[in-house]
């Protein structure tokens, strides 16, 4: 079985894979999207091998690329049934709420008018954030009115993506919320990010600091429930909330990042992978 | 390597991938690692952080 990974920069993470393939005697092959041109019509893309592992940064070029690769009868991991899901925070919202999976209350609106109107029915202060989008970029949290007007406005100038107003209840938790990393169906690490001072998000890429969390019974229920929602077994990084009636899941995001975890938890994150790749029958 | 904004050093390590991204010791500019025609290893200055990047 031949094993490839796609990237566009070699982060940590990338990197770590790599090296994990090595130390096992798997040739992972490393394939730069940026280097790419496929002509559709081929009926084979032999340099993928049977499975490929998706670590574009560029959530755009990997779900096309995603696309392609699955059509030509290579399996992506994750698949694009699963990263057109997990890509758009409403989607995923959707999917856990069909599921019955704990998850802030949300609301949605497309017009700056009636983005206020559901501000206003989910009480201040509320999180907006775009549906696509990661590394909290462009979340913000609404504290009043004037806070709220202003932003929207600025949005209505913005790219139409984020003219789709995705609203949340801010949820009251510790200054930290979870991350649990999750492969195949099995949650193998868990830290708590901490929020950098000064910062409300807890995002790692954004000055957070990571603790050791312990993978309880709750966590690894509702990280099932939350995985199954979103399309099954597969590699994942599950945000939660620790809230005064339990855990919920905010996001499940697709292409997780484990730079900050692997030290925190010593769980070798990239072996477990490569490990899980090799299980995978086609 | 040398910085192609400041001159300084820029440090590749031996087990450098292509696609790796490297900064300069002195100024902090980033570079992306490629290999030439002849295979031999270059940087080139990193992209900019895209709106969809992430996880």
């Amino acid at each position: 079985m031949a094993l490839s990974l796609v990237f566009e920069v070699v982060r940590w993470e990338e990197k770590a894979i790599h090296a994990a393939a090595k130390k096992k005697g798997i040739d992972l092959q490393m394939i730069n999207i940026d280097t790419l041109s496929i002509d559709l019509e081929q009926d084979k893309l032999a340099q993928f091998g049977d499975i490929a592992l998706q670590r574009c940064l560029s959530y755009f070029k990997s779900i096309h690329l995603t696309a392609i690769l699955e059509s030509k009868g290579i399996q992506v991991l994750n698949p694009f049934r699963i990263a057109s899901i997990t890509g758009n925070k409403l989607y995923g919202t959707l999917a856990l709420l069909r599921a019955g999976v704990p998850t802030p209350k949300t609301m949605v609106s497309f017009t700056p008018e009636s983005a206020l109107s559901a501000i206003e029915d989910l009480g201040y202060p509320v999180v907006l954030k775009p549906t696509m989008g990661s590394w909290g970029r462009l979340v913000a949290s609404l504290s009043d009115r004037d806070a709220a007007t202003s932003v929207l406005e600025d949005r209505e100038q913005m790219f139409p993506i984020y003219r789709v107003y995705y609203l949340q209840e801010r949820v009251k938790r510790p200054p930290r919320d979870i991350r649990a990393i999750v492969i195949g169906d099995q949650v193998v690490a868990a830290i708590y990010r901490l929020s950098a001072p000064n910062d409300w998000k807890t995002n790692t890429a954004r000055g957070g600091k990571a603790q050791l969390c312990p993978i309880t019974k709750e966590l690894e229920d509702i990280c099932a429930k939350a995985v199954n929602a979103v399309g099954g077994d597969g590699l994942y990084g599950v945000d939660l909330m620790e809230t005064p009636n339990g855990l919920v899941v905010h996001e499940v995001n697709n292409t997780t990042e484990f730079k900050n975890t692997v030290p925190t938890t010593g769980v070798d994150i990239p072996s477990k992978i490569i490990d899980y790749l090799i299980t995978l029958k086609k | 390597m040398k910085c192609l904004e400041c001159d300084g050093d820029v440090k590749v390590p031996e087990d450098v991938l292509e696609g790796e991204i490297v900064s300069c010791v002195d100024c902090g500019t980033s570079y992306e690692i490629f290999r030439d025609k002849s295979g031999s290893i270059q940087i080139k200055p990193a992209k900019v952080e895209g709106e969809d990047w992430g996880e």
